[in-house]
């Protein structure tokens, strides 16, 4: 398993930095999750993570290799990556979308192999979805969209694997099934996996490690007791919270306070 | 859902892989030489089916068969019929190529080969090369297919730059350049039209050339283009992955491994040489490139590995076809083939769309 060590990055889309001075090594193995509000930094540091930017200073180096001086097809045999949503617009199956992850081990002259309608087959047992194998993607719901999606990510059996949001548009059914699938894979497999969060509860439960981004610079990087705290959220984000223990495992949970409730509390 | 969905999964699972595709393409092969061989024989001379059948295996190689036709026929059928037949054949392979190249790089349905200016550019070259009173001769072709081709290329090339930025070719920024550049192309020739009678410009086959028709008179063109189309439509695909990934989108190509502005250097390239083969014979032929890719995936599905060949054989089937009617309808007149073209492939197309009750996710 491989790790990815980001030295000292700034980027730029062309005014103005998104991200300053950005140093974080994520070791073999480590499940860690990307905070802070929009327009943080979260995506454009997954897009360098992935090498599909470049950082304008700075280098970003993947088990001993730079990233940006690696082939594409290289990068894509150890690192996958989950958007928030695809659009397709053709109407693939099922089957030949999670095929798409197979590409980067698919040599032209010979095509796909047994080992690759294997690896095809594996990836929709694992996110449970061999059922839809002949159906179209394009007519398939939200939530089983994103299976598909990550049932072609884990088909590319990636060493390392990028998330951006993967959660954001489902309902909690599909958000707790997509963690609870990629948390196994780091947990059983060692997957070292980075994931850009939008929930702070669902980040507090299921990664070891959190790093928090304000205007493109890490704000506090550790375990979740240490990012998520009230100081900590309230540098961040504008709305006002309060952080209490979760019921059952003790990780922070965060609890939004709504503006009025002073005029109403009876304390 | 499950009841229904196990049944359609036997039947659309059916011959799964390569035995459905190779199935697939033999038959469209076969359609395609029996159209060869059917257009070949009408004309203002009827041949007969048996005698252009014979004539082509006696023309094989170590096969020698008793002469039973008439010799004028033999040179009917190879020195006129064929090579228009042919040349019918190459159009419609490169045509719907670069279509389906096309519409998968851009993920565009309203692309056509003819988007990024290929068009416009061949117009003008063909246009300048008729009115140019040169008569000029090369290796047997004359100057207005070769114009045609260099306009075609060349328009191309310039859309390519003035849409690149930073190292990048962004999708919108080349469909805008195309789109201004043909504008001002087609300003150019409707000019050159206009003051054609002032200056007893020679504009009449002009017109034929923007309606589609193919110009080809015996083979010294096709020998030219013929390969060019082969390897185009061979080379294509190889790309069939790629076309694939790019369905993901430029940023999910990349995800999976595909060097994105490197393939769409070289997925253009690909789809521009193929058009403008296609346009230095037949002019500007419509509807074949827009809508030959759609029809074949929505019967065979969008992956590429298929769609590609398959498109390239239809493609050369139905502009045999349409070619003939523009031969035969109206003789001894021709009608231009992309008004056939038109009047027969909208009608099958939205055939094609009504049948299919699903929704067309392209």
């Amino acid at each position: 398993m491989i790790g990815l060590s980001i030295k000292q990055v700034f980027f730029s889309y062309g005014n103005g930095l998104v991200l300053h001075d950005i140093d974080l090594s994520v070791e073999p193995g480590e499940m860690v999750g990307l905070l802070g509000p929009n327009g943080s930094g979260k995506t454009t540091l997954i897009k360098l993570a992935s090498g599909i930017l470049k950082p304008g200073q700075g280098e970003i180096w993947l088990d001993g290799s730079n990233l940006n001086q690696i082939k594409r097809k290289a990068v894509a045999r150890s690192i996958a990556v989950m958007p928030q949503q695809f659009h397709i617009p053709f109407a693939f199956r099922v089957g030949e979308v999670v095929m798409l992850g197979r590409i980067p081990f698919i040599r032209t002259l010979t095509g796909e192999t047994e080992a690759d309608r294997e690896a095809v087959g594996y990836a929709l047992e694992l996110a449970g979805i061999s059922e839809l194998e002949q159906r179209r993607f394009d007519e398939l719901s939200g939530g089983e969209r994103q299976k598909v999606i990550l049932a072609m990510v884990l088909a590319q059996q990636p060493e390392l694997l990028l998330l951006d949001e993967p959660t954001v548009h489902l309902d909690i059914t599909h958000q707790v099934e997509i963690l609870e699938l990629v948390r196994g894979l780091n947990r059983r497999q060692g997957l070292t996996v980075v994931a850009a969060m939008h929930d702070l509860n669902l980040a507090s439960l299921y990664f070891d490690r959190l790093v928090l981004l304000k205007e493109g610079r890490v704000l506090a990087d550790g375990t979740p007791a240490e990012v998520i705290t009230e100081n900590m959220l309230r540098e961040v984000f504008a709305a006002s919270v309060k952080v209490e223990a979760h019921p059952a495992t003790g990780a922070p949970h965060v609890v939004i306070m709504p503006e009025e409730s002073d005029h109403y509390s009876v304390d | 859902m499950g009841v229904a969905t196990g049944v359609k999964g036997k039947v659309s699972g059916r011959l799964k892989g390569h035995g459905r595709f190779a199935m697939v393409l033999l038959f469209l092969a076969v359609g395609l030489v029996l159209a060869l061989f059917v257009a070949s024989i009408f004309g203002t001379v009827m041949l007969s089916l048996s005698d252009v059948v014979k004539m082509t295996i006696d023309k094989l190689p170590f096969i020698d068969l008793q002469d039973t036709w008439r010799a004028a026929d033999e040179t009917i059928f190879f020195q006129i019929r064929l090579p228009r037949v042919v040349a019918s054949a190459l159009v419609g392979a490169a045509l719907a190529t670069a279509g389906v190249l096309f519409q998968g790089l851009l993920r565009n349905p309203m692309a056509d080969p003819y988007i990024i200016g290929t068009s416009a550019g061949a117009a003008l070259g063909a246009t300048v090369a008729m009115v140019l009173p040169i008569e000029l001769s090369l290796l047997g072709f004359g100057l207005v297919p070769l114009a045609a081709f260099i306009g075609a290329l060349g328009t191309v090339f310039l859309v390519y730059n003035l849409a690149r930025v930073g190292g990048k070719t962004p999708v919108v920024s080349m469909l805008l350049a195309g789109f201004v550049v043909s504008a001002l192309l087609v300003a150019i020739i409707s000019f050159m039209m206009a003051i054609s009678d002032q200056l007893d410009l020679n504009i009449r086959s002009v017109y034929s050339f923007l309606m589609g028709h193919i110009s080809v008179v015996g083979w010294e063109w096709s020998v030219f283009i013929a390969p060019l189309v082969v390897a185009g439509v061979v080379v294509a695909r190889f790309f069939a992955y790629h076309l694939n990934a790019f369905s993901l989108g430029e940023e999910g190509a990349a995800y999976v491994g595909i060097e994105v502005e490197r393939d769409k250097i070289l997925i253009l390239a690909l789809g521009s040489v193929l058009t403008a083969a296609a346009v230095s014979i037949g002019g500007l032929i419509s509807f074949v490139g827009l809508v030959m890719p759609h029809s074949v995936r929505l019967v065979l599905g969008p992956d590429h590995r298929l769609l590609l060949p398959a498109s390239a054989l239809a493609g050369a089937i139905f502009v045999v076809f349409a070619d003939l009617l523009a031969r035969v309808v109206l003789a001894p007149t021709e009608i231009p083939v992309g008004i056939v073209t038109a009047i027969v492939g909208a009608p099958f197309f939205l055939y094609l769309l009504r049948r299919s009750r699903r929704e067309y996710a392209f």
